[in-house]
Formats: C-alpha cells, structure tokens, sequence
C-alpha cells in the first residue's frame, strides 16, 4: 500500500458505497479502541485505590464502556469484512485481511475474559459502600489488582495494536 | 519494503494518537455523563485529560503534520477538502482542548478546598463537543467528501 491510495491529492466525485463503508468501519475501530481506552482509565483507577467508593466511582465508566465495545467490536469485523469483498483487489483469504481477523478475535475474547475480574472488584465495593464500609478492605484490594484481568487486557490491546498495524502495512499485499 | 514502511509510519503515528486522543475523550464523556454530582467520578475524567488525551492530541496532530508535509508539499489550494476538515478539527480542538485542560485543572486545584465541582463538568462538557467533532473528522478522513 501507498499514501496515494489512502490520501489522493484530487477526489472529485460523489461518495460511493465503499466511501461509507470504509468511513463505517474507521468509525467502528476508533469506538472499540476508545472503550479499551475507556477501560484501562477504570482499571487504572480502580487499582490505584483502596476506598471502595473511588471504585465505585470508576466502576461507572465500565456499562457505558461495555456498550461501546460490543458496538465497536461488531461494527469494525462487520464493514470490514463487507469492505474486503467490496473492493476490487482484495478479498476475505487475502493473507493480512485473515491476520486482522484472527487478531480481531483474539482482542475481543481477552477483552471479554478480562471483564468479570473488574466486575467482581466493583460489586465488592458496592456492597462494602452499602454496608457503610468506606475503608480499605483486603479482599477489594485482591479482586481490583487481578494480575490475570491486567494482563487479559494488556494482551486485547496489544492485540488491537497489531491490527492497526497490519491494517497500514497490510504484510504480503 | 523499507521505502514502503518508511512511507506509512507518519499515518501509524496519525492514526494511533488520534485513536489514543478519541478514546480519552470517550473517557471525558462517559465520566460527565455517568458523574450525577459525583466529584469523584468528573476527577477521574478530568485526570484522563491529562494523562491521556493531551498526549495522544500532540502524537495525532504531530503524525498529520508529517504527513501532509510529505504528501502535500505543492499549494496549500490544492489540498482536498477532506484535508481542511482535519486540520480545521485538529487545530480548533486544540485550542478547545487547551481550554479544557486549564478548566479541568483550575478544578482539580479548588476541589481540595471542597469546590471545583463546576469547573470540572465545564471541563468535561467541552471534551464531549471535542468528541463529537472528532467523529466527523473520522468520517471526514474515511469517507474523504470532495
């Protein structure tokens, strides 16, 4: 791949199919990258405390943040796979396009894993918050510094990165 | 090979601060939205400015520099308009993001007397405008319209 294919100098036509759905799957992957984003600032938040009311508050970024990616995840495998069979000179079994779609799931299925450590974490700390509890509890402690639902969510991300960069490279086209 | 991969690195670097930048703002937007009155919750998106969208605004700005330097080297008038609602979107959110983080910090300051409640949502609902145009600017650079 060039920069002439992805930045013509002169574009003087109306919008195509492929315009949109190119511009629907950008929009998709920005949406499941920025809840990832979303995510690593709760995960952050969470275990750089002990109140079980700091976690409670960052544990309110996590349904919006859910909602997002579910979007995010589907619209970007959805376009994206409709966009390769669109377009001329690019097909489902190219190599790269295959290797997206592998790193695809393998970043939603660690993602998806990652999430129920966190979700412990935050009912734990609302209980405790209902409970009147608002200092430091061990068990909160345990549950919100899961070393498994870090690196679940560092290997989604890193996953991600991948896709990025096997999308601007695109290895063997 | 090399030449290729030396060509598409400014867009890497484009389109990882902008998603870096998209994604802090979603954060912005979420916290402002999810807050009701909760301090706590307009801090942690007030924090995320900092730590994650302002980074990610001088890699997504400094990776479209580098490529319209590259790319565009002619007369500014010959640049596609899809070119212009990028660089419009980028430097006048800039601007808006500057204002955010002095808002957002002015905040974070009185909010160790017990106030800057008000400062901080200011803060945050210029970054839900910021991620509004931001979206634009995806579907601009995807889409490119005429």
């Amino acid at each position: 791949m060039n920069l002439e294919t992805v930045l013509p100098v002169r574009y003087r036509r109306a919008m195509e199919l492929n315009d949109w759905l190119l511009a629907l799957h950008l929009l998709s992957a920005f949406s499941l990258v920025a809840a990832i984003i979303v995510f690593w600032v709760a995960i952050v938040a969470i275990r750089r405390t002990d109140s079980p009311e700091q976690v409670v508050a960052a544990g309110r970024l996590f349904p919006a943040a859910t909602a997002v990616v579910a979007i995010g995840s589907l619209g970007s495998i959805i376009f994206g796979v409709w966009l390769a069979i669109a377009l001329d000179g690019v097909a489902v079994w190219s190599g790269w396009v295959i290797i997206a779609i592998a790193l695809w799931v393998v970043g939603t299925e660690m993602g998806r894993r990652s999430g129920p450590f966190y979700v412990a974490a935050i009912d734990r700390a609302k209980e405790l918050v209902a409970a009147g509890q608002t200092g430091p509890d061990a068990k909160l402690a345990e549950l919100g510094r899961s070393q498994k639902g870090l690196m679940l969510h560092s290997v989604a991300s890193i996953a991600l990165l991948l896709i990025l960069v096997d999308m601007i490279w695109k290895p063997g086209a | 090979m090399l030449a290729s991969s030396a060509r598409d690195l400014p867009l890497f670097v484009h389109v990882f601060g902008a998603m870096v930048l998209v994604g802090g703002l979603l954060a912005t937007t979420i916290a402002v939205l999810a807050a009701r009155g909760d301090a706590r919750v307009l801090r942690i998106g007030a924090m995320t400015l900092f730590f994650v969208c302002l980074p990610g605004y001088f890699i997504m700005r400094g990776g479209a520099q580098w490529i319209y330097s590259r790319e565009f080297p002619g007369d500014p008038d010959d640049t596609p308009a899809w070119v212009g609602i990028g660089f419009l979107t980028a430097d006048a959110g800039g601007l808006l993001l500057l204002i955010s983080l002095i808002l957002a910090g002015l905040g974070i300051r009185r909010q160790r007397g017990g106030g800057g409640t008000g400062l901080l949502r200011a803060s945050l609902i210029i970054s839900v405008l910021l991620l509004a145009a931001y979206v634009v600017a995806i579907w601009a650079m995807g889409a490119k319209p005429s």
